[in-house]
């Protein structure tokens, strides 16, 4: 008596309710306390520098894909999350045309041509952001809204040694990119993920630890560094991207260190100002080997 | 107390609501049972019955001379019907002896002394009795437990651990036992430690049993060598590994045996099986099994004979719901998927359950993003992800050096994927190539 219509699989027979799409998501309700003080702070402009961002990304992920004849996968979340991070990491001034452009070589160069999604390196959103800053260089350090030109907190520091208010670096009331303002709102929807299991914390940790314990010691204001430039939405969103960072708990204090040092030497001793980008597409390289040199000790298991 | 747990592992739902309150009850005896003739791990077995012989309550009608195998005996009185072929609930054909239930009553007859303590007996007896009652480990391994029992001269035992996590989402029949039988668990725990010469046993029990924790507390109370360990409620609590880890801090070694650390761990139904052959002289016949999930009408708790048909025992939980989509022996994480209920449960057939449509997913795999969930949840310490592309790429030596070997396929890699990936089914691959690499070599 064979039964056709009972429904035989290997074990287990139960899963966890989590999903890609449902991580990705997630993500992007994370990130829209950024999106939120970035349209205080920036009025309209805001909404449709990430808009174009997001349409940038859906819109070419779904083309490469068509093009391609492969499985649509516009509706996971990871592109929209892509293209929120990458309008993010833009100045406020900067033309709509650029950022569509920055969002399709993220998802195209950043992602597609290694095979989508979980086979990218590098966070895709930098990825596009290395291709503006190259392509762009003025337009990408333009930072004046309404005609009023606002140099950022880290330039000012790098040519004039001024150091900005550390509550306004917090909130956000200063000049920089969108969603770079304000630690305050990216910290918010970094909670939410860490209630969900859906970030991991050391890189973050040992990322911003590193950059104040490094500028502490070479005479700087380490409480100015950790909220200034990039840092913020770097270390909690884009050094945090699974893809591209290590699958081991010690892999991921290294990522998290490295970061944090080279952000440290990019800003004390580099041609630009800020050093976030750089350090997380270097630690993004040495993934790899660092997964294979930190593989846990497996329980009965003598080295 | 706090409660004591090892590292990593998942909190899946547990959903032992549904059965954990039902008592065990005596299931009807069959009309026929089918007993597959192979239900242990280790050498096969010679009949020792032909069809139309007629046979009693308890009697051997299997053994072996091999050290390890474990007899098997007639879980009814009646007449050899047949000898044929069948599929046991592990998916393997095995020899089977089907026989037809007499409908006189039944007496017990298979040559097992009753001993009412274990003054008289020593090790050698005690480890007698379990081999020729024909008992394994009952909580699904079906390893015979005579063979757990040998020590060899250079090992020494310090304590015996019963297995009371029952870690499984679902299944209640450990907490059934140890809430109705706890007085036969604590005798079996003592033979056991008699005959491995130990100096404690100790029952760890996950917390959401509170009602067995204090059962067997009460039952242990005259006893200062046994002790009752509160445990985490965490999946899998009940991997002896992690029971080990969790009430000892000890880790068995890689390719090792808890007996490398001191230390035999059994199933708290074994012992009350084992206690049953000392007292009674009864063989592993019977077993209590719970039959539950949303696709079944009355989820139940049941004692039934070895060789009942999976349909036998469904019907008296009411039967399958309309909307019922798979039948699991076992639990949900390491349990069988079933294609028909025209099979036997076995001695170490511990659980029926039925998943209704809705909770039957056809979890379509999406690439791995690298969250790393499994490698933080998995208890020994593997990288699941990265094995699963050595697996699928048969890298034997990469397989091995990420010790594939020491996964004990609890599943829980597979259970927390985002991805849905079958990660432990790649794992179970990776193994089989490793396996298949060291028999070439020898």
């Amino acid at each position: 008596m064979n039964n056709p219509e009972l429904v035989v699989t290997t074990s287990p027979h139960v899963r966890a309710e989590d999903t890609v799409s449902k991580i990705m998501w997630s993500v992007v309700i994370a990130l829209l306390p950024a999106v939120f003080a970035a349209v205080y702070f920036f009025k309209a402009r805001a909404i449709s520098i990430v808009l174009a961002g997001v349409v940038g990304a859906v819109i070419s992920e779904y083309v490469f894909q068509k093009v391609r004849d492969k499985k649509i996968t516009i509706y996971d979340g990871s592109a929209v999350v892509t293209g929120m991070l990458l309008a993010l990491t833009l100045p406020p001034s900067i033309p709509l045309w650029t950022v569509f452009i920055g969002a399709v070589v993220a998802i195209v160069l950043g992602k597609q041509v290694f095979g989508g999604i979980g086979h990218n390196p590098f966070n895709p959103a930098l990825v596009g952001r290395a291709f503006l800053v190259a392509a762009y260089p003025v337009l990408m350090t333009d930072w004046s809204v309404d005609g009023v030109s606002g140099p950022t907190p880290l330039a000012l520091m790098k040519s004039e040694g001024a150091a900005t208010d550390t509550w306004r670096l917090f909130v956000g009331q200063i000049g920089g990119s969108l969603g770079e303002t304000s630690a305050l709102a990216l910290l918010l929807g970094f909670a939410f993920l860490l209630y969900k299991g859906y970030v991991n914390w050391r890189i973050p940790l040992g990322m911003i630890s590193t950059v104040f314990v490094l500028t502490y010691i070479f005479g700087e204001n380490p409480t100015f560094h950790i909220f200034a430039g990039g840092l913020m939405i770097g270390a909690l969103y884009m050094a945090t991207d699974m893809v591209s960072s290590p699958t081991t708990k010690n892999g991921r204090w290294i990522f998290g260190i490295g970061a944090g040092a080279i952000v440290v030497i990019i800003r004390l001793w580099g041609g630009y100002p800020e050093g976030v980008l750089f350090s997380i597409l270097l630690m993004n390289a040495a993934v790899p080997l660092i997964n294979r040199y930190t593989k846990p000790r497996s329980l009965g298991e003598v080295k | 107390m706090k409660a004591l747990t090892f590292k990593q592992g998942i909190h899946p739902n547990y959903n032992k609501d549904l059965s954990k309150d039902k008592p065990l009850k005596n299931a009807l005896r069959p009309e026929e049972v089918i007993i597959p003739i192979q239900q242990h791990i280790g050498a096969p077995l010679n009949l020792l019955v032909k069809k139309g012989d007629q046979v009693e309550l308890g009697q051997k009608i299997a053994d072996s001379e091999s050290f390890v195998c474990a007899p098997i005996h007639a879980s009814v009185s009646g007449k050899v019907k047949d000898i044929r072929k069948v599929t046991d609930p592990g998916g393997n054909i095995v020899r089977a002896v089907v026989i037809e239930s007499s409908s006189e009553e039944e007496k017990m007859n298979s040559g097992l002394e009753k001993h009412e303590n274990l003054d008289n007996l020593d090790a050698s007896e005690i480890k007698n009795i379990v081999r020729e009652a024909g008992i394994v480990g009952m909580g699904g391994a079906m390893f015979p437990t005579h063979v757990k029992m040998a020590v060899p001269e250079d090992k020494n035992v310090e304590y015996v651990i019963l297995n009371g996590a029952e870690c499984e989402p679902y299944l209640t029949v450990d907490h059934r036992i140890m809430v109705e039988r706890p007085k036969s668990i604590i005798f079996g725990l003592n033979a056991l430690i008699k005959a491995v010469d130990a100096q404690k046993g100790i029952i760890g029990i996950e917390e959401n049993k509170m009602e067995a924790i204090e059962s067997m507390q009460d039952a242990s109370a005259d006893y200062d060598n046994i002790e009752i360990a509160a445990l985490e409620t965490k999946y899998p609590q009940g991997g002896e590994k992690m029971l080990i880890e969790a009430i000892l801090g000890r880790e068995v070694p890689v390719g090792g045996l808890p007996l490398d650390v001191g230390v035999v761990v059994n199933n708290t139904s074994t012992a009350a099986a084992v206690a049953d052959a000392v007292r009674e002289g009864k063989p592993l016949i019977e077993r209590s099994i719970t039959i539950t999930g949303r696709g079944i009408e009355s989820p139940t708790n049941l004692i039934y004979r070895i060789g009942t048909k999976l349909s036998d025992l469904v019907e008296q939980a009411g039967g399958l719901k309309e909307n019922a989509a798979k039948v699991i022996t076992g639990g949900p994480m390491m349990g069988q998927a079933q294609k028909s209920l025209d099979i036997p449960a076995v001695k170490g057939t511990s659980g029926i359950l039925v998943l209704s449509a809705d909770e039957v997913d056809d979890f379509d795999p999406s690439p791995c993003i690298n969250c790393a969930k499994c490698v933080d949840a998995c208890p020994m310490f593997l990288m699941p992800t990265t094995l699963v592309n050595y697996a699928k790429n048969e890298m034997v030596e990469e397989l091995e050096d990420y010790q594939v070997l020491n996964c004990i396929e609890c599943g829980s890699c597979s259970y927390v994927c985002p991805s849905k990936i079958p990660l432990v089914h790649y794992l179970r691959l990776g193994k089989a190539q490793v396996m298949a690499k060291k028999r070439e070599e020898n």
